[in-house]
C-alpha cells in the first residue's frame, strides 16, 4: 500500500488504462500516462494489478470438454465441405 | 493452437487438403462450445451451437474471402448461433456497469494523503493450487458478468481477437468494445483482488 494526493488526474487515467494496455492510445496519451504513473505509486500498483488480470484472463482454459461428435453429424459436415470444394472447383478457373 | 496454424488449416481446407478436416473440427468445436457454453450456460445448447456452427462453417468456407480472418469468421457464426438458442441464459442478468463502481478503495490518512486499498499482486506465485483458485475465481466472475461485458472478454482476452475483430463478431463499434472491455477486466480484476486479499494470503502462506 502507498500513500499519494489522489486527484482528478488519477481518475482520467482509470478510464483509459485498458486502452494503454493494449497499446491503443495515441503517442501522447500513452506518454501522459507514462509520466503520471512513474509519479504515482498507486496508479502504478493499480495498473500492475489490471494487467495481470489480462495475464490470467489469456491463460484461462475452460475445463469442460465438449462430448465426442457422433457420427452422422460427422458425417453431415463432411458432405457440407465436400460439396463446398465442388462448388469451388466449379468456379475456380 | 497458435493463430498462425489455424490460418494454416484454414488455407489447406480451402485447398481441398483433407487431411486438414479432423484437425480444424476438433479444434473449433472445443473453442466454439467453451465460448457458447460460457455465453448460454447450458452445456447441451452448446454442443449443438458447435454443431450448426461447424456445420454453417462448412457449407460457407469459400466465403472466408482471407484465411487470416478464420477465428473472428467463425466465432461470428458461433455468436450468431448463440442468439439463436431461445433458452434464457442460466448466468447473470444484463445490466450496465459504471467506471465509478470499479474505482478503487482509498482511505484517508491524517496528512491529507490517501492510501489504495488493495492486495499485493506483485508476486503471484506459479504455484498450481493457487493457478486452480484463481482459475475457479475466474470461472465464477465470468458467469457474473452481464452478458455484453462477458462476450467481449471472452472474445479479445481469452480468444485474443482484436478489437476491430470483435466489433465486426458483434457487430458493435470499436469504441463500444473498448469500454465495454475495460468495464469486464475491472469487474474481473476487483474480484480477483477480493480473492487475493482474503483466501489468497491464507494459500499463499500455506503454500509459500
Amino acid at each position: 500500500m502507498s500513500s499519494h494526493k489522489h486527484d482528478e488526474n488519477c481518475r482520467k487515467m482509470f478510464a483509459v488504462l485498458s486502452e494503454y494496455l493494449d497499446l491503443e492510445l495515441s503517442a501522447d496519451a500513452c506518454r501522459e500516462m507514462e509520466t503520471h504513473i512513474g509519479g504515482c505509486e498507486p496508479c502504478a500498483e493499480f495498473t500492475q494489478s489490471l494487467r495481470k488480470t489480462v495475464e490470467l484472463c489469456r491463460a484461462y482454459q475452460p475445463q469442460d470438454m465438449p462430448g465426442p461428435i457422433a457420427m452422422d453429424a460427422r458425417q453431415q459436415l463432411i458432405d457440407a465441405y465436400q460439396k463446398m470444394l465442388a462448388a469451388r472447383r466449379y468456379r475456380l478457373p | 493452437m497458435e493463430r498462425a496454424a489455424e490460418i494454416g488449416l484454414a488455407r489447406d481446407l480451402l485447398d481441398g487438403k483433407p487431411e486438414a478436416f479432423d484437425r480444424f473440427v476438433d479444434h473449433f468445436s472445443s473453442k466454439i462450445f467453451n465460448y457458447s457454453r460460457l455465453m448460454c450456460g447450458h452445456r447441451e445448447d452448446a454442443e449443438e451451437v458447435a454443431q450448426e456452427t461447424l456445420l454453417k462453417v462448412f457449407e460457407s468456407f469459400d466465403q472466408l474471402h482471407d484465411p487470416e480472418n478464420v477465428r473472428a469468421w467463425v466465432f461470428r457464426i458461433a455468436k450468431n448461433a448463440c442468439l439463436m438458442k431461445r433458452r434464457k441464459s442460466t448466468y447473470a442478468p444484463d445490466r450496465e456497469l459504471s467506471l465509478d463502481e470499479f474505482l478503487p478503495a482509498w482511505s484517508s490518512e491524517k496528512d491529507g494523503l490517501t492510501k489504495l486499498e488493495i492486495a499485493d499482486w506483485s508476486s503471484l506465485p506459479e504455484d498450481q493450487a493457487i493457478r486452480s483458485e484463481l482459475r475457479r475465481v475466474l470461472d465464477e466472475t465470468i458467469a457474473e458478468l452481464p452478458a455484453i461485458y462477458r462476450t467481449v472478454l471472452l472474445l479479445r482476452d481469452v480468444e485474443e481477437l482484436s478489437t476491430e475483430e470483435t466489433a465486426q463478431v458483434l457487430d458493435v463499434n470499436t469504441d463500444a468494445v473498448k469500454t465495454r472491455l475495460h468495464r469486464a477486466r475491472l469487474f474481473a480484476r476487483k474480484k480477483l483482488d477480493q480473492y487475493l486479499r482474503e483466501d489468497g494470503q491464507a494459500l499463499r502462506k500455506v503454500s509459500g
